[in-house]
């Protein structure tokens, strides 16, 4: 999906939102990821499912750098991770931190205005107003200066999405957004991503529930330690595709692992 | 189907036992600390001067700072409590209270080993000599940590002891050395602000001004990487070098701190001001200030009750008051203190208990089909199923409340009971026709529900059941649903009674 050139100030071919080149990751020395390759097209909506324990976070986590990669590489728009931070959204799970932690939602969500800021200067006006729309799209404006720890899941869920709306990124990572999300809040929760899709945006987004999978997002990454399939979700959600990525047990990549893992103890 | 009132005392959140869990190791600490500090004392008095000082004598010298050494003492005092508040803050939203623990004892065998440096008491040397050995500890736990299935907790707790007990080998060898100027190095132990020199204090000054300068201009940063550290990665802010900045200034002002509080209470300075300020505030920023705030009260008040009376410790003192501040602020806090919550928990015990008598009244009113507009006494208590001397005790709540006028014995709602009474059966029928509409709940299940519901039923939530419900004039168990009576001045207007054919209740005399 190369659109026009126009984004592009070399001329050239525009860079692929995301490239990951043979990336292998190891926790304590077992590899949790096997060899990913892939090319993500611009301004699609794209789901990462796979069973418990398949690598899903832990892709998206070594993407951005939070985890250090064994081997490979990640490009995103052209350039290493770390030099086009400023261009990536992300939206962890929700327990990865602590919501006793004293802060008002709006504090939270102008954290995702920080990387814009700027180093040891304060947000400006503008940054409010932003935050404040931010929190308007998710439905979460009423709720402004209440301290997080009041939140239900799903709204806290909300004040994440509109932290990283905030960030105004052009590609974005979320880690199981609909996770602990009653069914009205995930319709306009993914009318949301789709908007954003529409202006452009890559998002992919950690999918746990396989039925609405296939709804959702236009392109899928069926992962289970390595990728199974990577395309359009018509193409990718076969019968075969899934069997492979959930049912059959990868019983000799695992054991690999386990063996690769006992060896360097 | 009896009125019998159900008392429903909400629970308070969970977070709040766990603060409450908290507070009380805090305070469970702070009694261990009692009694090492009681032992400090009577060693003292046995090695303090024989001459009598007047303490009124004392604290006027004190007040009036004519006294360099008092100065000094009120000076470093606050300067380590702001210091030391501000960064408590820290440890305690990111939970790692023990951290300041840790540190503050492993420095011991660096105090030590400064003092044997040049034999004397030399600022400079003393405050190098903890920083080694703050981060020798720190890079022992995280060895630990790292290499072993060990958890963070256990390799503080080891390190902790292993080094204070390192350290206090290493002071009582130098103490039994034929040379050196051994004075001082005892107060390393439980402070002695007194003995804080204009060396000192410039180290002190030094330390805290980088600390509030550092917050100041770092807040920002500082807050997202204690709150959320992986998004301050993807944010491309320095993790790594914010972290250890406030690793950093943390071993600054623990080991700034230790001459005037002593290694054995520094970490309850970083503690106590902080987590009497989390139960004071839901924002971060102000938790540091009031943090800073109690901190450096907590200091100058210790430093005040120390030069009371002679050569006692200032540790324990500065403890004790900032203790002091937690107890009240766990009694008084607004939002989460012990007292407002009971206030507000007997408030509505009170609005229950009134609301049932009430509600006891309209059903005596209605079992009759609404012939009057009074019920005596009588059988209000048999309604209640208590006695007359208990009926007339939920009256007379009612009268005080101007819900009803006792005359004799009968009782008559006043327009505003009438409109509570109406309310109150609203909310509990409204709420049992939602149960077996709605939620698919047999009829026979619903009434002990709603008895507790119908008292906490908000106006919003009754217009959003009114709006769920088809029809709201009768309950499930074939009862009509009263409307409210608009709040009239004077009395109600006429179309106000219940619903569903019943007589209503006519207008009063």
């Amino acid at each position: 999906m190369s659109g026009p050139e126009a984004g592009s100030t070399s001329g050239g071919p525009v860079a692929p939102p995301l490239e990951i080149h043979d990336l292998t990751v190891a926790y304590r020395d077992k590899p949790v990821l096997w060899g990913v390759d892939l090319e993500a097209p611009a301004g699609k909506l794209i789901g990462i499912v796979g069973p418990n324990g398949a690598g899903k976070s832990t892709l998206i986590k070594a993407c951005m750098g939070l985890l250090p990669c064994a081997s490979g590489w990640v490009k995103a728009f052209g350039h290493p991770v770390s030099e086009s931070l400023g261009r990536i959204g992300y939206v962890p799970q929700r327990e990865s931190v602590d919501w006793d932690f004293p802060v008002s939602v709006m504090d939270v969500v102008l954290m995702g205005r920080y990387g814009r800021v700027g180093l040891f200067r304060r947000p400006s006006a503008e940054d409010r107003r932003i935050a404040r729309d931010c929190l308007d799209q998710v439905q979460m404006l009423p709720f402004a200066d209440r301290q997080i720890s009041n939140l239900s899941g799903g709204q806290q869920q909300r004040v994440f999405l509109a932290r990283a709306l905030a960030q105004e990124s052009d590609l974005y990572f979320m880690d199981e957004p609909f996770a602990g999300v009653d069914a009205a809040t995930e319709a306009s929760i993914i009318a949301l991503l789709q908007g954003l899709r529409d202006r452009g945006k890559t998002l992919f987004v950690v999918h746990h529930d396989l039925p609405t999978a296939r709804d959702y997002f236009d392109w899928l990454l069926l992962l289970n330690l390595r990728v199974v399939a990577f395309g359009p979700t018509a193409e990718v959600f076969t019968p075969d595709l899934l069997q492979k990525t959930y049912g059959g047990r990868l019983t000799l990549l695992s054991e690999v692992a386990e063996a690769v893992r006992a060896k360097a103890r | 189907m009896d009125g019998s009132s159900t008392q429903w005392i909400p629970r308070p959140p969970s977070t709040r036992v766990d603060a409450f869990r908290g507070a009380r190791r805090i305070l469970r600490g702070v009694a261990g600390w009692l009694w090492l500090a009681s032992a400090a004392l009577a060693q003292a008095a046995k090695i303090g001067d024989l001459t009598e000082v007047r303490w009124t004598e004392q604290a006027l010298r004190f007040a009036s700072l004519s006294d360099p050494a008092v100065r000094h003492a009120c000076l470093g005092t606050v300067l380590l409590g702001v210091s030391c508040g501000l960064l408590g803050g820290f440890l305690v939203v990111r939970r790692m209270a023990l951290l300041g623990d840790a540190l503050s004892h492993a420095v011991l065998p660096g105090v030590a080993l400064g003092f044997l440096w040049n034999l004397e008491k030399d600022p400079l040397a003393i405050f190098v000599g903890a920083l080694v050995a703050g981060f020798a500890g720190s890079a022992v736990v995280s060895l630990i940590t790292r290499t072993t299935r060990l958890k963070e907790d256990t390799a503080l707790g080891m390190v902790l002891a292993t080094f204070f007990g390192a350290g206090l080998c290493l002071m009582s060898m130098f103490q039994r050395l034929p040379t050196g100027n051994k004075s001082g190095i005892e107060s390393f132990l439980f402070g002695q602000a007194a003995a804080l020199g204009p060396g000192d204090l410039q180290l002190m000054g030094v330390v805290t001004a980088l600390v509030v300068g550092m917050l100041a201009v770092g807040y920002k940063e500082f807050l997202l990487v204690s709150f959320d550290p992986g998004f301050a990665r993807v944010l491309a802010l320095p993790t790594r070098w914010l972290e250890r900045v406030l690793l950093l200034l943390l071993a600054f002002a623990v080991v700034a701190a230790l001459q005037a509080v002593g290694v054995v209470l520094v970490s309850a300075m970083l503690i106590i001001p902080a987590a009497t300020a989390s139960l004071l505030t839901d924002r971060f920023h102000r938790m540091l200030l009031w943090s800073a705030a109690i901190g450096a009260v907590s200091g100058l008040s210790g430093a005040f009750l120390s030069f009371l009376g002679t050569r006692l410790p200032t540790g324990p003192f500065m403890v004790l008051s900032a203790g002091l501040f937690f107890g009240a602020a766990l009694v008084f806090s607004p939002r989460h203190g012990v007292w407002p919550r009971w206030n507000r928990q007997r408030s509505q015990r009170l609005r229950v208990a009134q609301e049932n008598t009430l509600k006891a009244i309209y059903q005596v009113l209605e079992s009759g089909g609404f012939p009057g507009e009074t019920v005596p006494v009588g059988a209000l208590a048999a309604r209640r199923r208590i006695d007359r001397e208990a009926a007339l005790g939920e009256i007379g709540a009612l009268v005080r409340g101007e819900f009803a006028t006792l005359s004799g014995d009968t009782v008559a709602l006043t327009p505003s009971g009438w409109q509570r009474a109406c309310a109150i059966v609203r909310n509990h029928r409204l709420w049992e026709l939602y149960l077996t509409q709605d939620a698919c709940i047999a009829p026979d299940h619903v009434h002990d529900d709603a008895e507790k519901i119908e008292h906490v039923l908000g106006e919003a939530t009754v217009r959003e059941l009114e709006r769920r419900l088809p029809r709201t004039d009768v309950d499930p168990h074939g009862r009509p649903i009263p409307s409210v009576p608009a709040p009239a001045p004077g009395g109600r207007a006429p179309g106000d009674r219940p619903q569903g054919g019943v007589i209503g209740y006519g207008g009063r005399p």
